[in-house]
This record gives C-alpha cells, sequence and structure tokens, in this order.
C-alpha cells in the first residue's frame, strides 16, 4: 500500500504550492488547489480503509495486521536509537485517517463559502493543506517520536489558524496562549519520550518486554508525562483554558481542528499507547479517568451558562473529549469482554463525535454568517429563515445528546456501559454529565432557532439560508451521523484487536434515555418559549454560581495571575536586572578599577628624577628586606 | 598549496582587490564573488570530504598539510578538517555570503567596512581549519579585533561602549586561553603543537589538565556566552551593524563552542570528566537564564541576543555530556544556531532600517505593511522555538536524547531544567511576533514602509532554505558529524 504515502505528500506539497505562490494565485484558484487535493486525499484515504480492512482483512489469528508501507531512518540518534518517519497501519490510525479526511475536505468545501471575499483566502487554504498533512502524519506515525514531531506542527497550524485574522487583537492574543499552553504540556510529553526512549531502547510503539520491565516505575511516569501532553492537546482540565479562546480563529477551523481532530489526538495517543498503559501503567491508566470526568462535568457546568455559541461548543468539545477519556481510563484489561471495553467505545466516540461536533460547529458557522453575530442574544427564532441549518443542526444536537437511533446514542451507551463495568459511582456520573450534555445543547439549540426573535437586529439585515458550498457539507455530515451508529464498529476497532459485536446494553441505555429525554423536556420548558423566566429566577437565585460558571471559575484569571504577576514580573524581570546591575556591573566595576588604578598610580610616572630614585632606593630596600627575612 | 588554505586566501584577496576597487560597483562585484566563491568552495569540500569519507579514508582529519612556522616553539601552520570543522565552514560561507548582501545599502566608509569583514572572515575560516594549538589561536584573535572597529565606527547605539566591552571581555578571555595554551603545550611534553598529536601522545598529567582545563573552557566559554561572562553579547549584538551581528552571533559565538570541544575537551579529557558538573550548572543557568531574560526585553536586538545567550549555552551543555549524541547535537546547534539568528539579525537590521526603532513597543501590524519581511521573521521564530522541519528542531532534540544517556539524577535534573527553555522560547518569541507583526499598524509612518528588496531578498531565502533543508533532512549532516565525533569520543573514553 505505498501509495499510502500521497495522503501526506499531496497536503504538504500543496501547501508548499499555495504558501509560495501567495497572493499571486486567485482566490478561487488557491481554495480550488486546496479542496481538490483534500478530495484526491479523501479518496485515497478511503481506498486504504476499503483495502486495509477488506482486502488485506485479518491475518490467519484473526487479527488485523499492522502494516508499515514505508519507513525511514530521519534522524539518528545513537547506534541503536533512531527517530523514524513512515507510516504504519492499523485499525486506529485507518479509522482515523477516514475521519480526518471526511472532516478536511468538508470544512475545504464550506470554507469557500463561509471565507468567501475574505482577505488572506489563499493562506487560509494554505494553512488548511498543513494541518491536513501534520494531522495525517500524526495518526500514522511509526513511532512515539515522529508523532511528537507531528504533534508540534499539528500545534503550529492551529496557532496559525487561530490567528487567522492577525489584525484582531483577541485572535492574536488566543493564538499565543493555545500555543503556549500546549507548548508546555509538551513539554512533559518531551520528557516523557526522552525517558521511554532511554529505558525501552526504542521509540517503537512495540518496545521489548524486558527493557520495560526493567525500567520499573519509570515506564509508568514517562506515560503519565505523555499523558501531560495529550492532556494539553485535547485540553483536560486544567490545560484547557486555550480552547475557548481559540474559537477566535474562522469557524470553519474550530470545527475542524478543535472539535473534530486536533483535539482529539490526546484521546489517540492514550489510545496508541494503551496497549503499553494497560500492562505497565494501569494505575495512570485509572487516574487518567479520573482527570477526564471532573473535565467532563466541569466543561459541561461551564456550558450550561454561556452565552456565546461557539463557547458553548467549545466547552460541549472539552466534556465530550473528557467521555473518550473517561472511557480508556476505565478499561481494566484489554480483553473487551472482561473490562476492555472502553477502548472501543472511545475510538467510536471519536469517530461519531467527530461527524456530529464538526456538523455542529458548522452549523454554527452558518449562523454566525447569517446574523454577523457569535452571541445567543442576536439569534433566536432562526429556524423559519434556515431550514437545512436548522434540521442539520437538530439532528446533531440529537445526536450528542444520545438519542437513538443516531450516532452519538450508540458510542456513549458503549461508553457508559464500560463506566458501570468498572465502577457504579463513575457510570452514575458520566451519566449525569450525559444527561447535562442533553441539557445545554438543547439550550443552546432553542436559544438559536426558538425563543424570541431578535427583531430589531433582523429588521436591519433578514438572516438567510446560507450558499450551497455550505449547506451540502452540512447535509452530508447530518447523513453520516444519522447512519454512523450502525457502523459494526467494533469489528474494526477493538482493544485486543478481535472482532466485537457491539450489543445494546438494555439497562444502561434505557436509563441514559431516560435522563437524556427528561433534560431535553426541562431544557424545552425552561427554553423554548418566548420569555425564559425559570432561567432567568434561576440565574438570579444561583447568582454567585451563575457568575462564576459563566467566567469558567476563574481559571483563566489564575494563569494570569501566574505568567504575569510570577513568571514576568517576579521571575523574569529581576532576572533581567540581575544581569544589568550584579553581572554586568560586576564587570563594568572591574573595568572601573582598573581605569582607577592607573589614575591612581600614574602619579609615579612625573619624569622627575629624583623621584624615580627615590622609588628605585625604596623598592631595593624592601626587596631586600624581604630576601633577608625569607633566609 | 593545500586546498583549504583558500579558506583563508579567498578572503585576503578580496582585501586586495577592494583596496584597490575605485567605486561602489567594483567593491560590491568584488565581494559578491569572493563570497561566491567562498560559498562554491563549501560546498564543494563538504562533497569532497563526503567522497573520501565514502571511499573508506579513516584518518581523523582529511585535506592535511603542515609546514614549520616558527621552530623553536613547535608552531606549525596545520590545517585539516573532519565532519565537524567542515559544517562550520559551510556555515561561516554561508554566513559571508548572506553577510554581504545584507550590508548591500552600507553607506559610509564601504570600502574599509569590507575590509575589515573581509578581515574578520580570514580570521573564521583560518581558525576552523587549523590543527595546531597556536595557529588557531593566532586565528581566533584575527576574527576578533576587527570586531572593535566594526562596532566601534559603523555601529549605532552606545557602539563605543559596547565595542570596548566586547572587545576586553573577549581580550580577558584570550588571556586565559593563552595561559591555557602555553599550559597544554608545556604540559605535554613541549614537542608539538599540533592537536592531533597531543591528543595522540595523550601525556598531560591530570593534575595540570584541572589547571588548564578550566582556563581554557572559560576562555572559549567567554566567546560562547558562557553565564556569567555573557554580558557583553546584549550590548555587542545591539550595536553591531547587521552584517556584523550577523557574523558574530552566526559565527564568532561558535568559536567558542568549536574551541571548547577541540581543544579542552579533546586534549584534557580526564579534567573534563571531573569538573564537567561546574560548567554543566553554569551552561544550564546560562539556557534558562538567557530565555527567561529575553522574555522582558523591548530591544529586538536584545532579545535575540539573550536567546542566544541561552541557545550557545544549549551548544556548551551538550558538549559537556561528554557523549556522541550529545555532542553531534552540540554541532549541530551551532550549525542550526548560526544559522536562524543570522537571519534573525539579518531581518532585525531590516526592520531597523525601515522603522528606525527596534524598540518593541513602538512598532505593530507589520505583517501587513511589509509581508515578506515579516513571514520571514514568523519563520525565523518557528525555527528559534524548535518548530520541527527547521534546524532548531533537530539540534535541540538530538541534545535533549544525549543529555539522557546519563540516568543519574544530576543530570537528568540539569536536562529537565534545560529543556523546559523549549517552553521559554516560545513565549518571547510569539510575544514579539504577536506584538510587532499582528495587529493593526499603528504609527503612519510605519504604513509607508516598503518590502524588502531583491538584495534583502537574496540574504533572507538564502538562509531560510539553509533552515529548512537541514531541518527537514538532517540525516546527512547528522551522519558526517557524528562519524568525527564518535572517533575523537572513542579517544576521549580510552
Amino acid at each position: 500500500m505505498e501509495y499510502t504515502i500521497l495522503i501526506l505528500a499531496l497536503p504538504l506539497l500543496s501547501f508548499l504550492l499555495l504558501g509560495l505562490a501567495g497572493t499571486r494565485l486567485r482566490p478561487a484558484a488557491a481554495g480550488a488547489v486546496g479542496t481538490a487535493v483534500v478530495a484526491v486525499v479523501a479518496a485515497v484515504s478511503y481506498m486504504t480503509a476499503y483495502a486495509y480492512f477488506f482486502t488485506v482483512g485479518r491475518g490467519a489469528d484473526g487479527l488485523y495486521p499492522t502494516l508499515t508501507p514505508w519507513n525511514t531512518t530521519w534522524l539518528p540518534i545513537n547506534d541503536t536509537l533512531a527517530i523514524d518517519m513512515g507510516i504504519m497501519l492499523d485499525p486506529i490510525s485507518v479509522m482515523m485517517l477516514v475521519v480526518i479526511s471526511t472532516v478536511s475536505l468538508m470544512v475545504h468545501v464550506y470554507s469557500f463559502g463561509y471565507m468567501k471575499g475574505e482577505r488572506g483566502f489563499q493562506r487560509y487554504y494554505a494553512f488548511l493543506s498543513l494541518f491536513t498533512a501534520s494531522m495525517m502524519g500524526l495518526v500514522v506515525a511509526t513511532n512515539i517520536f515522529q508523532m511528537y514531531i507531528f504533534w508540534e506542527l499539528v500545534g503550529v497550524s492551529s496557532y496559525l489558524l487561530i490567528g487567522f485574522y492577525y489584525t484582531k487583537k483577541e485572535a492574536v492574543a488566543a493564538s499565543k496562549k493555545a500555543f503556549i499552553v500546549t507548548r508546555f504540556a509538551d513539554l512533559g510529553f518531551l520528557i516523557g519520550i526522552l525517558f521511554y526512549g532511554y529505558y525501552a531502547g526504542t521509540f517503537s510503539f512495540t518496545p521489548q518486554a524486558e527493557a520495560l520491565a526493567a525500567a520499573g516505575m519509570i515506564i509508568p511516569l514517562s506515560l503519565g508525562l505523555m499523558f501531560v501532553g495529550g492532556a494539553g492537546k485535547s485540553a483536560m482540565f486544567p490545560l484547557h483554558i486555550w480552547l475557548p479562546d481559540a474559537m477566535e480563529g474562522p469557524t470553519p477551523v474550530s470545527a475542524l481542528i478543535h472539535a473534530a481532530t486536533m483535539v482529539v489526538a490526546g484521546v489517540y495517543l492514550v489510545a496508541r499507547m494503551f496497549p503499553l498503559f494497560i500492562v505497565y501503567a494501569p494505575d495512570v491508566l485509572h487516574a487518567t479517568a479520573i482527570v477526564g470526568a471532573f473535565t467532563s462535568f466541569y466543561a459541561a457546568v461551564v456550558a450550561c451558562v454561556q452565552s456565546d455559541i461557539k463557547r458553548v461548543l467549545a466547552f460541549s468539545t472539552i466534556s465530550q473529549i473528557g467521555f473518550m477519556i473517561v472511557a480508556l481510563g476505565v478499561c481494566t484489561s484489554a480483553d473487551p469482554h472482561a473490562g476492555g471495553l472502553g477502548y472501543m467505545a472511545s475510538m467510536f466516540h471519536l469517530f461519531t463525535h467527530a461527524m456530529f461536533k464538526a456538523l455542529l460547529f458548522l452549523g454554527a458557522g452558518s449562523i454566525i454568517h447569517a446574523v454577523h453575530s457569535n452571541e445567543m442574544s442576536a439569534m433566536g427564532g432562526l429556524r423559519k429563515y434556515m431550514p437545512v441549518t436548522h434540521a442539520t443542526f437538530l439532528v446533531a444536537c440529537l445526536a450528542i445528546a444520545g438519542i437513538w437511533p443516531l450516532s452519538g446514542f450508540f458510542s456513549k451507551d458503549e461508553i457508559l456501559t464500560a463506566c458501570f463495568a468498572y465502577s457504579p459511582a463513575m457510570g452514575w456520573v458520566m451519566t449525569a454529565i450525559a444527561g447535562m450534555t442533553a441539557f445545554y445543547m438543547f439550550r443552546l439549540y432553542y436559544g438559536i432557532f426558538w425563543g424570541r426573535e431578535n427583531r430589531a437586529l433582523h429588521a436591519e439585515h433578514t438572516p438567510h439560508e446560507s450558499p450551497l458550498a455550505m449547506t451540502l457539507p452540512l447535509v452530508v455530515l447530518a447523513a453520516i451521523t444519522l447512519g454512523a451508529g450502525f457502523i459494526p464498529f467494533g469489528h474494526f476497532v477493538s482493544s485486543d484487536g478481535a472482532a466485537y459485536d457491539i450489543h445494546i446494553d438494555t439497562t444502561v441505555a434505557a436509563t441514559s434515555l431516560c435522563v437524556a429525554v427528561a433534560a431535553i423536556a426541562l431544557a424545552t420548558w425552561m427554553y423554548a418559549r418566548e420569555r425564559q423566566t425559570a432561567a432567568e429566577s434561576l440565574a438570579r437565585r444561583f447568582a454567585t454560581l451563575h457568575t462564576a460558571a459563566y467566567h469558567r471559575f476563574y481559571i483563566d484569571e489564575v494563569y494570569q495571575f501566574i505568567t504575569h504577576r510570577v513568571i514576568f514580573r517576579c521571575i523574569s524581570t529581576p532576572i533581567a536586572w540581575f544581569d544589568r546591575n550584579v553581572v554586568d556591573g560586576f564587570m563594568n566595576l572591574l573595568a572601573r578599577g582598573a581605569n582607577g588604578a592607573s589614575y591612581a598610580i600614574r602619579g609615579m610616572q612625573s619624569g622627575s628624577i629624583q623621584r624615580y630614585c627615590i622609588w628605585f632606593l625604596g623598592g631595593a630596600l624592601v626587596l631586600t628586606i624581604i630576601l633577608l627575612i625569607i633566609r | 598549496m593545500n586546498i583549504l588554505s583558500l579558506f583563508p586566501a579567498i578572503p585576503l584577496m578580496m582585501m586586495l582587490g577592494l583596496w584597490i576597487s575605485r567605486n561602489r560597483t567594483q567593491i560590491l562585484t568584488v565581494m559578491v564573488t569572493g563570497a561566491s566563491l567562498l560559498l562554491a568552495l563549501a560546498v564543494w569540500l563538504v562533497a569532497a570530504y563526503l567522497s573520501q569519507r565514502n571511499a573508506g579514508i579513516a584518518d581523523p582529519m582529511l585535506f592535511t598539510d603542515s609546514r614549520v612556522w616558527y621552530a623553536p616553539l613547535d608552531i606549525h601552520y596545520a590545517v585539516g578538517v573532519d565532519g565537524i570543522s567542515v559544517v562550520m565552514l559551510l556555515l561561516s560561507a554561508i554566513i559571508v555570503f548572506t553577510g554581504t548582501f545584507a550590508s548591500w545599502r552600507m553607506q559610509t566608509a564601504v570600502k574599509e567596512y569590507f575590509m575589515w569583514f573581509c578581515l574578520l572572515s580570514v580570521g573564521v575560516f583560518g581558525y576552523f581549519i587549523s590543527i595546531d594549538l597556536f595557529t588557531m589561536f593566532m586565528f581566533y584573535e584575527v576574527a576578533l579585533i576587527p570586531m572593535y572597529l566594526l562596532i566601534g565606527v559603523w555601529g549605532s547605539g552606545r557602539k563605543e561602549y559596547a565595542a570596548m566591552k566586547l572587545t576586553l571581555m573577549l581580550m580577558g578571555g584570550s588571556a586565559l586561553l593563552l595561559i591555557g595554551i602555553l599550559g597544554i603545550y608545556f604540559g605535554s611534553g613541549a614537542t608539538t603543537m599540533n592537536i592531533l598529536e597531543i591528543a595522540q601522545a595523550d601525556c598531560i598529567p591530570v593534575a595540570q589538565q584541572r589547571i588548564w582545563f578550566p582556563l581554557v573552557f572559560v576562555g572559549f566559554g567567554v566567546l560562547g556566552a558562557l553565564f556569567p561572562f555573557h554580558t557583553w553579547s546584549p550590548d555587542g549584538h545591539a550595536s553591531a551593524p547587521t552584517a556584523v551581528s550577523m557574523l558574530h552571533a552566526g559565527v564568532l559565538m561558535k568559536l567558542g563552542g568549536y574551541g571548547c570541544f577541540r581543544v579542552a575537551i579533546f586534549l584534557m579529557p580526564e579534567a573534563a570528566h571531573e569538573l564537567s558538573w561546574i560548567f554543566i550548572i553554569l551552561t544550564a543557568i546560562s539556557v534558562v537564564y538567557g530565555a527567561l531574560s529575553a522574555c522582558v526585553q523591548t530591544d529586538l536586538k536584545y532579545i535575540n541576543a539573550y536567546s542566544s545567550v541561552s541557545h550557545c549555552g544549549l551548544v556548551l551543555f551538550a558538549i559537556l555530556m561528554l557523549n556522541t549524541t550529545a555532542t553531534t547535537g552540540a554541532v549541530m546547534q551551532m550549525l542550526s544556531h548560526g544559522l536562524m539568528t543570522a537571519l534573525f539579525f539579518a531581518l532585525i537590521g531590516m526592520i531597523y532600517g525601515r522603522t528606525h526603532t527596534r524598540d518593541v513597543r513602538q512598532m505593530s501590524g507589520l505583517m501587513r505593511v511589509v509581508p515578506f519581511l515579516a513571514v520571514g521573521y514568523v519563520i525565523a521564530g518557528l525555527a528559534n522555538l524548535g518548530l520541527p522541519g527547521l534546524s532548531g528542531f533537530v539540534a535541540e532534540m538530538t541534545i535533549f536524547n544525549g543529555a539522557f544517556m546519563h540516568a543519574d539524577t544530576f543530570h537528568r535534573t540539569v536536562t529537565i531544567l534545560a529543556c523546559t527553555s523549549i517552553v521559554i522560547t516560545a513565549v518571547y518569541i510569539l510575544r514579539v511576533v504577536g506584538r510587532i507583526l499582528y495587529g493593526t499598524c499603528d504609527n503612519p509612518e510605519h504604513l509607508k514602509l516598503t518590502d524588502a528588496s531583491w538584495d534583502e531578498r537574496v540574504a533572507v531565502i538564502g538562509l531560510i532554505v539553509a533552515v529548512a533543508g537541514m531541518g527537514l533532512a538532517p540525516m546527512w549532516i547528522s551522519d558526517t558529524i557524528r562519524e568525527s565525533v564518535s572517533g575523537i569520543m572513542a579517544h576521549i573514553m580510552n
């Protein structure tokens, strides 16, 4: 399957072409090149997936083989250790290829409409190509270092795209924040990799068991540090702060990078290292479940009170990624029938979430395109103006709320089953968060499409349905969301590689369905009407909590304090002062001392013979005395 | 004549050519011809070197030659190159070439400026080809002195102060160095100044090494911006004209790291082993301290100078790890830092030439006004913060991996400390980029600026290609260096 190299090479070439040609290329031409390339990449990805799952199929041992059609040494470290670059195909990487190329293609098409007439259209498509190439490189990585390399590259593409509107102050600040926060997390990742490389003696995902066993507690430490990197990219608490701000980027970018693909890189990383986690560091794995559950809860609470629709979706993304992390974290073995179900559930949810969350973001983009605002106050009653957006958005909301027969129901059900199998407490917590998800998503839905219409605003500018370039991707993604639940996902991806039949656990399914329906009913009662008395009185009643949640519990302020007050004011500034005044001051002091000394003794060179004679005799006398004493 | 002697000979001939040139055109013709010849020669040398190695020639040094220069002290004009010096020669040639273009619009005393520039090149090239201690030292001094005049005459700001400070501090280092070199010469039995022969004989008593090693290491370390002897760097760079900053940060600071390895560690390995911890602490401080200082600077050149302290600190840090991987990384870092910092200084010079300020608080929104320079600056910044695909990443990763091969707590701690610089670097780079390039341009004067001219584009594109080339295909550079380093390491470990 050597042709898979095209998946990496084509977007990279397209990035170079679009980046170098710049504005010499007409905007439409640049967009066409970018989109055509991604269309080819998508075709190749589907071909790869078909070939991998059906033509190559399962081997004699009943497992899908791990293929490496490309692998080459990129940078040797020492005689045994080297950083390789290559392509590795296994069930999860092939699944990711399909996800990324599908969403990327949809976003490319959508952007034709959404970004039309924007300055820097060419640059936009160049960066999208760069992102696609990097993300593909990340998922097909043959070793952890290659993953890190592309990890950094998706980070920089994200930075460039968040800061796409670089004349906007907030966008610049958001892009900087995103890069630095994830960089900080990547420091953990890097150190984890360095430990891993040293003790495992390789960067590959399948090290020698003896080497790992000999390393003892270092391997859990290293995996934990890697998870820090994953937590940064996947916006786990408390490293989540960059993601809501990242919404300053163009909305299609949020759909692609900050909802469907890049932010799940952390989940993918844990899934990739899963065989090691489960054997060498089960405690670390379970700890990640706690992190995931807390993040999920926190984000769900915050999402309930945000007024900016993209922020609601951002927190919903954080919350859903929390679900995926929890699903991986509750695994107790690699056997899906005995405690390993979470792995499959997590990947399944990653897949379905990518589709419906991209749909939600693209729908939000369509709405923002129509009303020129992100605030819910500018919306309300939009269903009659934007029928397609409304219908597809509703599908996505139902999916994320976990209503049968939409895709989200199936994947979330598997996650909840896995949680209940791990511990009932975890199961109930996650069920409750699933209920909150349904609530805030329908609060959002009603706020946008029902409720009170902002007539004053709409009088000046009547909202309108978006052009075909934008509605087409919505319809496609909605169709996938409708059907994806029926994919026998366990047949392709499972923790031990053997085929696993997804069966619905009726108790869990019934509970979660009831909770979801109740939450939707509550949201309907509170938000569907013209006046939202219940919501307002609740907000007044719990004013402190409401304000705190609206300000995301002031986590950003804490960071602000640490970076500006502590690091800049209390560390960097004193160091710079110390350097100028103490270190350099000492050097200047030496110079001044030398200067002063020469001034002091220059009187001796007076030119008068008598004076010289006295010095001469005096010196001779002193020397004689010294010599005598030494004797 | 030995082919290597062409390296110092070409700049000498360029000086001659400059001397007889009558006008600006002739001067520039001489410079461009000479610089292109040097670059071609360096590229040819790399090719020739690699083909000889591939042919299986395993001598530690190739293209060697030795002529008696001053017999009573066994001083020879001895030259030769290995993988490390070949790479450094290539770097120097690239910087001289691009520096020429970056000096294109020099107005005052052009002829004299370029003559000093060439003399500096003589010193740099001579230094990298020398394998005789004294000849090496001589070329080292030849490279330092022109700096005084280049900054003092053609500089800006507090140029006399900066020039004096830089020269005095580096001369102070040279004094230590001279003592150290004489110590090595007499300590090894006073029979030869040839580095290879001294290393082969391996006869400097350990008690003496303990004295001479710190002297030599600090002597070279001053030029390599070793904490606390780095303070010449911010002032010197800030006052120097563009091309001089490029050469200074790009090549001259590398003389320090190169010397530390080639002389201090190669000739006195026992002392290096014993005393490395002291210098590891100092260099780890350099790495973090330089980066943190850079975070709060407001002058573009100061930011870069402190960034250089941090990155060059990493070079010395890696050398002190005393293993093949880290040292290979150190040489790669020298190359990488040389290229990207030259790119930075070139761009800063170009921006300063337009806006007449280097204060980050007085600039904003330059991306719209001068897109070419701005994009160049972003790329330089990304290289600096270690983005994969650009040169900084491969060097840093090799160093960190190498440093991680020491499993004891001390090495682990300092390595992790040094690793934090990748975050701090991101902070100060993005701060500047966000500040001066993004946003809207507030200053109406700045709206009239014109983007890069063709000569500036040559310099910028040349350096970007080199930075990206090294970052994308690091294998051959790494292999070239590693081969020589592993030979030296094998010798040291015995």
